[in-house]
Parts: structure tokens; sequence; C-alpha cells
């Protein structure tokens, strides 16, 4: 209880700015790839597969980036917007651990693992 | 598919301009319009809803930070219950019939304009608590923001985390099997049952919207309902009009604004809930 009063409310801005920010850039790297791929989309007017087929796993996606096939660039763009709040909870960690508020960390350590799960369940 | 993209790009622009306004996650705009207005199955529908919720949320997230108005520790708490809830629902969804899932977003929209109109009612109202619950008090969800309106620090408490922790499992669900972000669920879930103040639960209910949705976002890329063409530019769309509406949203009165929108809700979730039938 009394750890968490230790950090003053100074540090905690500068974590919050931190976080505003890691996350800005997350979005404008996402946005980016995503308006890289569109491009291409629209200038070749090719979506670099048949019919209205597009890739949806890492093998296939990976492939196709290489070829600089557009869907698979704006299914990458995509990949990154998902992750940006996947991101953020990783940054509270980070906030949380800062704060020395153990059991914070412990909590959104569990929230990191059902995202990190709901991953896999996907695949 | 260039029409396609452009007609994406301005309905993205419009939901963003749209959800930032009226507090809305722009999935609940989009997944009408998509399934309605341009015949698209419902599942692409909810697939690229998905992905819109996550660009509103991460886009306005930002602001609040800032803004210190957040409260980061129940944001983090709740999200255990959505984030269970949407894998359960994304999963669903591969179980569940087409035709429930528009009755479910008909009733959902419904609700969500009822909702709307009893925020109308009763603006004034504030029902903070003063009780001091055990169970706040141990996971220290208790907290203050600064409220620019009214000028000063409001320290408040919340209550009932059992009873907000089942209605944000209901929210995860909804959102993992429909694609939104179900903020009005969220809200309701803070500042009904946890008497939190209503300018920290919409903040914290947007921070927690994207997480929510990314935890459902991963079973629906993998499984294919994510379409490139429809989701880019929608999303790119949304960031755009997220930024435009939150400076609309300042020199707009926010009533005036729920009140026409409203009847629209209403129209458009009894046309979902036919769809259905």
């Amino acid at each position: 209880m009394n750890n968490s009063k230790q950090t003053t409310k100074e540090e905690m801005n500068q974590i919050e700015l931190v976080i505003g920010k890691i996350l800005r850039i997350g979005v404008i790297i996402s946005a980016t790839i995503m308006m890289i791929g569109l491009l291409i989309f629209i200038l070749t007017g090719k979506s670099g597969y048949s019919g209205n087929y597009h890739p949806s796993s890492f093998k296939e996606i990976f492939t196709g980036v290489t070829q600089l096939k557009s869907y698979a660039i704006m299914m990458v763009g995509i990949f990154c917007l998902i992750l940006t709040p996947v991101l953020r909870v990783i940054v509270s960690i980070y906030s949380f651990y800062k704060e020395h508020d153990m059991l914070y960390v412990y909590i959104t350590t569990f929230v990191l693992l059902v995202l990190i799960f709901s991953f896999f369940l996907g695949q | 598919m260039i029409g396609t993209v452009l007609l994406m790009i301005v309905i993205g622009i419009f939901a963003g301009i749209a959800g930032a306004i009226l507090g809305l996650g722009g999935g609940i705009i989009v997944t009408p319009i998509l399934t309605l207005a341009c015949n698209l199955d419902i599942k692409y529908a909810i697939g690229a809803s998905v992905v819109v919720v996550i660009a509103t949320s991460s886009g306005s997230t930002i602001a609040y930070l800032k803004d210190e108005v957040l409260n980061l520790r129940v944001a983090m708490f709740l999200e255990i219950a959505t984030t269970i809830g949407a894998v359960s629902g994304a999963l669903l969804t591969g179980i569940l019939k087409p035709q429930y899932l528009y009755i479910l977003f008909g009733l959902l929209l419904l609700f969500s304009s009822f909702n709307m109109i009893r925020k109308l009612l009763n603006k004034n109202s504030s029902n903070l608590s003063h009780k001091n619950d055990p169970l706040a008090e141990k996971l220290r969800l208790n907290s203050s923001y600064y409220d620019k309106a009214e000028n000063k620090k409001i320290d408040y408490q919340v209550e009932n985390i059992p009873g907000g922790l089942s209605v944000m499992f209901g929210a995860g669900l909804a959102s993992g099997l429909l694609g939104i972000g179900s903020g009005a669920f969220k809200v309701i879930a803070m500042d009904t049952f946890m008497k939190m103040p209503l300018k920290p639960s919409s903040a914290t209910s947007n921070l927690m919207m994207g997480v929510t949705a990314a935890a459902s976002a991963t079973v629906y890329f993998f499984n294919g309902s994510i379409l490139p063409y429809i989701a880019v530019p929608l999303a790119l769309g949304i960031l755009v009009g997220a930024t435009l509406g939150s400076r609309i949203m300042q020199r707009l009165p926010a009533r005036w604004i729920r009140i026409c929108f409203v009847p629209v809700l209403f129209y458009i979730g009894l046309n979902m809930l036919i769809k259905g039938f």
C-alpha cells in the first residue's frame, strides 16, 4: 500500500507521456504500412492473388511481402494495428513495475497471457 | 475494387467522426453500414469492425492518457474479464448461425439507443459512492481525476466489483461475437455498477475497447475474416475521422447530436433485427 505512494506524481506523468508516445509510434507505423499496401493496390490494380483470395497465415503473408504483393503488405499493416493494444498492455506492466505495484504487474501480465493465448488459438 | 476502397475510406471517416462525437466505438456504426448498405457477409463485416475498434481506441487513448482521466488499474483489472469473454465470443462465431448475430446486433443497437435516451434524461445526476469497499481498497481501484469543466480535482471510490466484473464478461463476449467495442456496456459496468464518475468511465472504457478487441482480432485475422481491401481503407479513414471528430466535438453541443442520433440508431437496430428473422 505504501509503496505506491513513493512514486511521485511527476514520475507517473513521465511514464504516462512515454506510454502515449510509444502508442503514437505504433499507430503511425501500422498506418504507414497499410497506406503503402493500399497505394500499391490502387496503382497496380493487383492484389497479388487470384480472385478474392487474401493471405491469412504468417507464411503466406511473409512470402507475399517479399514479392511485394499489395494484399500481403496490407495484412502486415492490419497485424501491426492489432498489436498496438498489446503493446499498451506490455508498457502498462512496465509502468506498474516502476510503481512497485506487484499486484498489478501480475494482473496485467495475466491479461497479456490471455492475449497471447488468443493469438495461438487463432492460428 | 478501387471504388470499394474509396467508399470504405469515406465510411471510415464518417464513422470516425460520428464515433468520436458520440463516444461510441466505430464498430457499432460500421457493421450495420457494411451489412445493410453494402450487402457484405456479416462474418467479414465483423472482421472489419474489430480492426475499426482497435483504430478508434488506439487513436483516442493517446489524448486520454495525457488528461490523466483514465484509471489504468480499473482498466487492467476488468480486462481479465473482458479478454476471456472476447476470446470465447470469437470462437463462438464459428459455431453460431449468422442470423443470430443479426438479432444480437439489432438488440444491442436498440439497447444503445435506450441507453442514450437514459443519459439524455438524467444528465446531471451524480451518484458517486462514499462507501469504503474493502475489495476496491485491496485492489487500489479508488482514484481521482481533474475535471476541466468544473475546474477541480474529484476523488472517487469504486464499489460492487463482482457486479462490474460480470457485466464486463458480457461486454467482452458481445465484442468477441460482434466485433464491436461494446463501449456502452463497459461504461454501464463502471458508472452504474461500480459508481465511477462518467468521465473516467468513458476514458477507461475507450482504452479497454482496444485491448478487448485485440483478444478476438487475432482469431479473426487467422481465420480469414479480415478482408484487406475492406479493413485497410476503413481503418485509415477511421484514424483521420476520429482526429477530426475529436476537434469538432469541442465546438458542438453533444446533447443535440445525441438527440439526432437516437432515432437513427433505433432504426438501424430494427432493420438488423428484421434481417435476423
